[in-house]
């Protein structure tokens, strides 16, 4: 793609930037973000999105607590988090400044709609009077652009009405952003041609105003210079940008190919789940079933049912429909059937905070049902690579018979980044444990190595079995209550679990492979821990990195590598749930915690001193 | 194909309900329905929720699946859609489909997923030793309520039809014969076929229904309905139901110049519910109970419509594969 031909003589070519738009929840402020970010990313940047809203869809208006805000963190080097600080904000009104007031950074450029800077919007915001008045942005580079006043200008002719013109502010602010980054224009208007493919007013008037925007940016003074940010050197393949949400959807479409199954989705939406519903509903082309139940229980039963038939089953959900799920997934433990249950996880207990991001349901995952029950727990770390732990645990439960949970957080759902596309041919294969026609078939009788049974799918001629929540009898399946056979399938159930560690690969350290100070993390965090850890490396500290994505069973390696460090610190966004659990699993290690639970992601600037303080003692 | 006969759908498993249980009798009816349907062994799923009744796969020799407690429909929808091919029959309890199951149960039976439901209701929950169920009569004293209970009852056909249901049926279990009937009309119909079963549980709620199915009553106490036919009940089939204005009553041919022409006609196939609903509520001393298909109408089934929205997309695709689809849109070399 070409970059438009800039006549600014002053062009600065930075490593890495964060920009920050944040308005009212009505104020498109998702679209705008998500516009920069394709862009960006067909220009070849590495980067990472965060973005951030209120549980509300229409918040009161012009307050702080309706701001919603889209954060990227784009660059021509290694990018991994949507970063700590913005170098850019665009605040479309006083409540948008004051939410973002402490994530600027200082000399930073903040470009404000001062149509919106008006007594009652200060007073919507909480404040007195004017945040522009009292010095505070002293040092900023402050641009005040009248976005709404010349939106009105620009569609002075337009047919639309009054509400749709002001609707495509927005459109302004992309305008000026694209200029000051240097990016072309088209890749939005042919986005914004296919979306309001039935009005081409709307189409017209968004381009127009956006076109307006640029050249404001281009004609004031107010701009010193504009940016390049140029694209970064990454491994050679083709790319595009996903978000946690899409790339999980596409894994199990993946998986579901692979094994040639069909795709079962059961399910009940849910924030920051129920994407992953709206995306496979998308593709009954692939043959894909989706299924909105009546509730979440209806939702991992129906996948059950689906299993049974010999579909790809998978329930997708957050926190509070996990613990309604857990007698479901119960069953499929007991009757050892393939399923993959998705916890998208959000800030809790109870309802919690459903927009924000949390580590918290990792208890939940691994015990939150009655009786010894295992399950395969897994979790995804990166947005995209929820494409390869979607299919890792699609591959799992389909080879070994047994439910996998797999862990992701409304950070990765929602956050986006470039993912050098996988085609399905070079994915490991799938060969799902299957008794055919003709087998002397015994439902609970067992693979020796592995230990999974074979399952029968109804319509398989001769093989009519029966499964249940009873126990069972070893080898024959029937109902069993015999106490030593009980005692038995118990151990049986969670050794099965246990056997996997020998085939799972053995766990990674990013950095030294022994020293002073172990960071261990899983899931979501990846990104910021990765960061910090990386500057501490530069400057030759003495610290490894250990993420965890396979959560149970932990990889056969984990203790050899805790061996190796003086210390060790346990990073999560909860109270210290992994912490535990590793302190129950290996005794005799002190597990230090660093823990946040403010439903944002860790910063890297935090966890770097943080670190830096215990590598000092 | 092979000729089936009861044998081939006894499981190996020994029968636990009580002696004396109606279950057995629904059962024995179940084992001889089977055959007359013309269909593989492989392809029957039985899938029950928790209670006595719920035990009923282990006794079949299909497919069968005990599940949790109420949410068998959630994975009969299930079992459906993956393989619509399949006869699925749900087993289920009043408590299980009517108590923790209530909200499957009429959301199956709102979106007419082509499933047999066996609805066993014994107006008690047998399983956990004799409480009160959402259809016990009130008033009923049990180990829950030992002073009577003050909860009202509600009638499965009432909600059912509520629900949009677009099969309902209803036997007694002592009557092997109809259940027979039903069972096959029931496979015949697309679309949710819910069939009410009046069970007796002999050891916590014997003889709820004996006002309908005692022998010295019955005569007068139960009506067949067949669609199409006049609706005559009695032991010489003298006696009938009129609508009156709003209201249906019972009149007897012959007299106060009641002929035959007077009698209601049975219309199952009515789209609208009323005169079932009416029809379903008929209950001893002032009526018979109706027993019968007292609803079968046509309606899309969820699963053929799914099925045939996937035709559909399938026939005009954007993608072919799933690496279509992940190298579609926006990309880029490097
Ligand atoms: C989640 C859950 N709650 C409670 C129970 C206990 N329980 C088992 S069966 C049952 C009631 C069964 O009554 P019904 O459905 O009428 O079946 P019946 O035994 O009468 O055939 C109850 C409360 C259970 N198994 N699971
Ligand atoms: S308790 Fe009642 S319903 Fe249960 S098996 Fe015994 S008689 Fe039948
Ligand atoms: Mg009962």
């Amino acid at each position: 793609m070409q970059s438009k031909i800039m006549n600014n003589p002053k062009v600065v070519d930075l490593e890495k930037v964060v920009i920050k738009f944040a308005g009212d929840s009505g104020d498109g402020m998702q679209l705008t973000g998500t516009q920069f970010t394709d862009t960006s990313a067909l220009l070849g940047n590495d980067l990472a999105t965060f973005p951030d809203y209120p549980a509300e869809i229409r918040a009161p208006q012009g307050t702080v607590a309706g701001v919603s805000g889209f954060q990227i963190h784009i660059g021509s080097i290694d990018i991994n988090t949507p970063g700590d600080i913005a170098d850019v904000l665009v605040a479309m009104n006083p409540a948008a400044l004051k939410a973002n007031k402490n994530f600027i950074k200082k000399g930073g450029s903040i470009i404000i709609n001062i149509d919106s800077f008006n007594q009652r919007d200060f007073e919507k915001a909480g404040y007195k009077q004017s945040p522009l008045e009292d010095n505070s942005f002293e040092g900023y580079n402050l641009i005040e652009a009248p976005i709404t006043k010349l939106t009105r200008e620009t569609l002075k002719d337009s047919k639309l009405d009054g509400k749709s013109i002001g609707r495509a502010k927005n459109m302004f602010a992309l305008g000026i952003v694209y200029w000051m980054f240097n990016r072309p224009m088209q890749q939005t208007e042919s986005f914004l041609k296919t979306k309001f493919k039935k009005s081409p007013d709307l189409v017209e008037a968004n381009i127009k105003v956006m076109h307006a925007g640029y050249n404001f940016a281009d004609t004031i003074e107010a701009l010193s210079s504009s940016y390049t940010v140029l694209s970064a050197k990454l491994p050679k393949g083709t790319y595009r940008n996903v978000m946690g949400n899409q790339a999980m959807s596409w894994g199990f479409l993946a998986a579901a190919e692979n094994a040639k199954k069909e795709l079962f989705l059961g399910s009940y939406p849910i924030t920051p789940a129920s994407d992953i519903l709206h995306e496979l509903a998308k593709h009954k082309n692939l043959g894909v079933k989706t299924f909105q139940a009546e509730d979440e229980i209806a939702g991992v039963c129906s996948a059950i049912g689906a299993s049974f038939c010999g579909s790809l089953a998978i329930t997708t959900t957050s926190g509070p429909g996990l613990a309604l799920k857990g007698e479901g997934i119960g069953l499929a433990i007991m009757t050892e059937l393939p399923l993959v249950v998705v916890d998208v996880q959000r800030g809790g207990p109870s309802t919690g905070l459903p927009t924000k991001t949390e580590q918290s349901d990792l208890m939940q995952a691994l015990y939150g049902r009655n009786g010894e029950s295992p399950a395969v727990v897994l979790a995804s770390s990166t947005p995209a690579n929820c494409f390869d732990w979607a299919y890792q645990a699609s591959k799992i439960t389909l080879e070994h018979n047994t439910p996998v949970i797999l862990l992701s957080d409304g950070y990765l759902g929602n956050g986006a980044e470039p993912w050098k596309i996988k085609s399905t041919n070079d994915m490991p294969k799938i060969n799902p444990n299957v008794a055919r026609e003709g087998d002397d078939y015994l439902p609970y009788a067992r693979d020796k190595k592995i230990l999974s049974r074979k399952i029968a799918i109804p319509g398989t001629k001769g093989l009519e079995h029966r499964l249940g929540g009873l126990e069972k009898e070893d080898i024959t399946g029937n109902v069993s209550y015999d106490p030593e056979n009980h005692e038995k399938m118990c151990k049986i159930r969670s050794e099965k679990i246990n056997r996997l560690s020998n085939i799972i690969p053995e766990q990674k350290i990013y950095g030294n492979e022994s020293g002073n100070l172990l960071v261990i993390g899983w899931g979501g965090t990846f990104g910021s821990l990765y960061s910090a850890v990386d500057t501490l490396l530069k400057d030759e500290n003495s610290v490894g990195l250990c993420h965890f994505n396979y959560i149970n069973p932990l990889p056969r390696n984990t203790k050899e590598i805790l061996s190796k460090f003086n210390r060790i610190v346990v990073c999560e966004l909860n109270a210290g749930q992994f912490a535990n659990y590793l302190r129950m699993n290996f005794q005799g290690f002190v597990f230090e915690q660093y823990n946040k639970l403010q439903g944002f992601p860790f910063t890297s600037i935090e966890l770097e001193s943080h670190f830096k303080l215990l590598l000092s003692k | 194909m092979e000729k089936l006969t009861n044998k081939d759908f006894s499981s190996d498993q020994e029968v636990r309900w009580c002696p004396g249980c109606g279950d057995y009798a629904i059962l024995r009816a179940m084992q001889k329905s089977l055959p007359l349907l013309n269909r593989k062994k492989e392809d029957f799923i039985f899938i029950s929720g928790i209670g006595c009744s719920s035990r009923f796969p282990y006794y079949m020799d299909t497919y069968g699946f005990h599940s949790i407690h109420g949410r068998a429909p959630a994975f009969a929808t299930g079992m459906k859609l993956a393989n619509p091919n399949l006869s699925i029959w749900q087993i289920t309890g009043d408590g299980d489909a009517l108590a923790i199951g209530g909200n499957h149960f009429i959301h199956a039976l709102r979106r007419n997923i082509d499933i047999n439901i066996l609805l066993f209701n014994n107006e008690i929950y047998g399983l956990t030793k004799g409480q009160f169920s959402p259809t016990s009569k009130k008033g009923i004293k049990t180990k829950s309520n030992p002073h009577g209970t003050t909860d009202e009852p509600f009638s499965p056909s009432d909600l059912s039809l509520g629900a949009k249901s677009s099969f309902f049926a209803r036997v007694v279990d002592t009557n092997p014969k109809l259940m027979q009937k039903i069972f096959v009309e029931a496979e015949a119909h697309k679309g949710t076929s819910l069939i009410e079963i009046m069970q007796n549980c002999v050891i916590f709620n014997d003889k709820t229904f004996s006002s309908i199915t005692g022998k010295d009553v019955k005569k007068d106490a139960q009506l067949t309905l067949e669609h199409g036919k006049p609706i005559l009940y009695g032991a010489t089939m003298n006696k009938g139901i009129i609508l009156n204005k709003f209201k249906l009553e019972t009149v007897i041919i012959g007299e106060n110049g009641i002929t035959i022409d007077d009698i209601l006609v049975h219309d199952a196939y009515e789209q609208d519910s009323t005169l079932h609903a009416m029809l379903a509520r008929m209950r001893p001393p002032e009526f018979p109970a109706a027993l019968g298909v007292i609803r079968s109408v046509k309606r899309s089934t969820f699963d053929n419509d799914m099925n045939s929205q996937i035709d559909h997309e399938k026939k005009n695709a954007k993608f072919n594969n799933v690496n279509e689809l992940l190298f579609s849109g926006d990309t880029w070399n490097v």
